[in-house]
């Protein structure tokens, strides 16, 4: 069969439709969205699985482990920080276990091209008790993922299948092997089971069961396949390199530029066998850790420290202790621990200005923020909490327009809680989908306690950020939605964002500042990426 | 044969475009390759790069390190510069000589180019936007490049002319006659 030209979040999503899923779930969020996109398209051309996005990370697991707990098999699909929102049911998921089989994607994103942080999904897949692949190629992808589903079924657990953005936004080609047969009917578990019921006296009994589990898998056939030690014919017996994900293509680069070699142990799969380690390690006395992401492995071993070999990685300050690992920082690395010379830029750069991105010409956010700018300016000390999305850019000139942003949801809260510090004007500024995803639970208090504070919602009727998927909170839904959490519909206005309505919304964002109590204006104009697309 | 290329431009002037073109010749030539991407963010009219890796024998990492492009493809002369570090010595610059100017500090055009003259690199400054306008659509600008890049790239042209008509495929004889008639301008804008 011909190979496949996928992005490894294609791979991905071909795996799932391969496993013969139930259903997708998910929240869209660089670099995850393309395993959903590509399973959504899969959906709507057969209808063999549903794909509908949730509204949230968290409630796409829980959905998922219905789905799960009624038989069939389904993927949840994320970025890194997802799995934060996630983490309740996704942690408690593996004392529930599973029944139909359970593939929790996250996709992580080293060096932060579009994220908040550079978390390392590996420590929940850990946290959780249950296991984790990691790819370091699409054709991996595709492989470990149908591999998860069957995985998932056998041990009774869900899996975690770890992506880094490299692996997940870059397009090679893959074989696929043959399908799974999708199941039709549902397949409960028996209705008097009480596995199922978290209950102290249930988790206590079922925690034992999955550390069991969890034992007899690291110790089975699975990870003997993906976690290898390779010896390389001529190598120097005392150096060895640990490489997990990425870093094992990194590194295999590298040993061509360099002309080096090295014996490797290569990790795909987790938890590694203590066992494993040991074998590879025995007898050498520098190790270096090659880790896209956070020093996972190279914390491990350092227990080891006084008997072992020297452990090169982040921890002894061997490599930087942040950032992405590219290829090079891994030519660097290995050319410091086994020689040669790693290449430089042949040609120099000038000096030359930035350019960051940009919220579009015509975006409705610019007049949202000039407006509020404006109101804010006879307001002071006025404070702006943002959220996640494009309106985040108004963070940097022109438009200076926001003070702090953290997280999904924060900017409700965060505009509480400096209200209840004290704040005279507390505003936060939060996008629709965003909304639906985490803002209303934080409104819910803010009017129930009618703290003094105005939330501007940006319904530009998408989540545009990542490329125009669905909101789950737009148009009237959001109103009625603003209106049911309990905020004063003499309070709830909705503005236009034009150039032409500037003086007229200046005046109706000063306003409900000037009110002492729960505010919140709907800036309701639709996303100009997408009115292109309809035209 | 092995090429590593970096392209780069300014988010939405399609660069992939130039990349998937690539990559759909070479599965044809049967080559091993990566192609990574950049989304999220970055896109909003910021600065964006691509990375193609193609062999004849194995590849492994998806990006293609500092000082080892073998060419590099800029949609937009001010990108070239940025990523110019990408090149190997005795690599080569194709890269477009329309300015996209969203920055307040956007220098003199002239200074531009002369800069990427004076890197040292081979340079192939090419008026894609121009040769783009006259093929029917000024937006045709990467196919131009695509097409320049056609001597470098150790891939078959009648392959990319390929690729190019299935790109534009759904979009109508029109489209694929301009596409292909910008491919070609810019293929015979290397002598």
């Amino acid at each position: 069969m011909d190979k496949l030209l996928l992005l490894g979040d294609e791979a991905v999503g071909r795996a799932a439709v391969d496993a013969g899923i139930g259903g997708a779930f998910g929240y869209p969020g660089t670099p995850s969205t393309e395993i959903f996109e590509y399973l959504q398209e899969h959906a709507a051309l057969t209808h063999a699985f549903r794909a509908d996005w949730a509204a949230n990370e968290k409630v796409a697991v829980e959905e998922a482990l219905g789905m799960s707990y009624a038989g069939k098999r389904a993927i949840v699909t994320m970025k890194s920080v997802g799995i934060n929102v996630a983490a309740d049911p996704f942690v408690c998921s593996a004392i529930t276990g599973v029944n139909g089989g359970l593939v929790v994607v996250v996709a992580d994103d080293p060096g932060m091209h579009s994220s908040q942080n550079e978390q390392d999904a590996r420590y929940y897949a850990d946290l959780a008790r249950i296991p984790c692949f990691e790819p370091s190629d699409q054709q991996e992808c595709y492989d470990m993922a149908r591999a998860a589903f069957r995985i998932s079924e056998e041990n009774g657990m869900p899996v975690l299948l770890r992506l880094v953005t490299r692996i997940a936004h870059s397009r090679a080609p893959v074989s696929v092997s043959a399908p799974d047969a999708p199941r039709k009917d549902v397949n409960l578990p028996p209705a008097d089971s009480l596995d199922w019921i978290l209950l102290p006296a249930v988790a206590r009994r079922r925690y034992p069961e999955l550390l069991k589990r969890r034992a007899a898998f690291m110790n089975g056939r699975d990870p003997a396949v993906w976690n290898r030690i390779v010896k390389m014919p001529g190598a120097p017996a005392a150096k060895g390199i640990i490489a997990c994900g990425t870093g094992a293509n990194y590194m295999l680069d590298a040993f061509e530029l360099l002309g080096v070699k090295a014996d490797y142990l290569k990790i795909n799969c987790y938890p590694v066998s203590p066992a494993l380690i040991e074998e590879f390690i025995r007898g050498r006395e520098e190790v270096l850790l090659l880790e896209d992401g956070y020093p996972y492995i190279e914390e491990r071993l350092l227990g080891l420290v006084g008997r072992g070999p020297k452990i090169r990685g982040r921890l002894d300050g061997y490599t930087e202790a942040t950032g992405e690992l590219n290829p090079d920082r891994a030519a660097l690395l290995l050319s410091k621990f086994l020689g040669g010379k790693a290449p430089s830029a042949a040609y120099a750069k000038p000096r030359i200005p930035e350019r960051p991105p940009a919220l579009c010409q015509g975006c409705p956010h610019t007049d949202t923020y000039k407006a509020l700018k404006e109101a804010l300016s006879t307001r002071q000390p006025g404070r702006v909490f943002g959220d996640i999305g494009c309106y985040t850019l108004g963070a940097l000139p022109p438009h200076n327009g926001i003070n702090a942003c953290v997280e999904m949801g924060g900017s409700v809260g965060m505009a509480k809680g400096a209200s209840d510090a004290g704040l005279k004007y507390s505003v936060g500024i939060i996008g629709d989908s965003t909304f639906g995803h985490s803002g209303i639970t934080p409104l819910l208090g803010a009017t129930a306690h009618n703290t003094p504070m105005t939330l501007i919602i940006l319904d530009n009727s998408t989540t545009a950020m990542t490329g125009a998927q669905d909101s789950l909170a737009t148009g009237d839904r959001l109103l009625n939605i603003v209106k049911g959490a309990g905020v004063a519909s003499e309070h709830l206005r909705i503005i236009t964002p034009l150039p032409a309505k500037h003086a007229e919304n200046v005046k109706i964002i000063g306003e409900e500042m000037d009110y002492r109590g729960v505010s919140v204006i709907i800036a309701r104009r639709e996303c100009i990426q997408i009115l292109g697309r309809k035209k | 044969m092995k090429k590593d290329i970096v392209l780069c431009g300014v988010g939405g002037q399609g660069i992939l475009t130039i990349a998937v073109l690539a990559v759909s010749a070479a599965v044809k030539e049967g080559l091993n390759f990566r192609q990574s991407e950049v989304h999220g963010m970055s896109q909003r009219g910021g600065s964006v790069e691509c990375h193609v890796r193609l062999s004849d024998g194995p590849v492994y990492g998806d990006l293609v390190g500092r000082g080892r492009a073998d060419i590099l493809i800029a949609v937009e002369p001010l990108e070239a510069l940025r990523y110019v570090e990408y090149l190997r010595e005795g690599g080569i610059i194709i890269s477009g000589t329309e300015p996209f100017k969203n920055i307040p500090d956007y220098p003199a055009v002239e200074t531009v180019l002369e800069q990427l003259r004076k890197t040292g690199a081979k340079c192939h400054l090419i008026d894609a936007a121009g040769l783009a306008k006259q093929a029917g659509n000024s937006r045709a600008q990467n196919v131009v490049l695509a097409g320049a890049a056609a001597h470098f790239m150790g891939l078959e042209k009648e392959l990319l002319l390929d690729a190019v008509r299935s790109m534009f495929g759904h979009k109508g004889q029109a489209v694929i006659d301009l596409n292909l008639k910008a491919f070609d301008s810019g293929f015979n804008a290397i002598n």
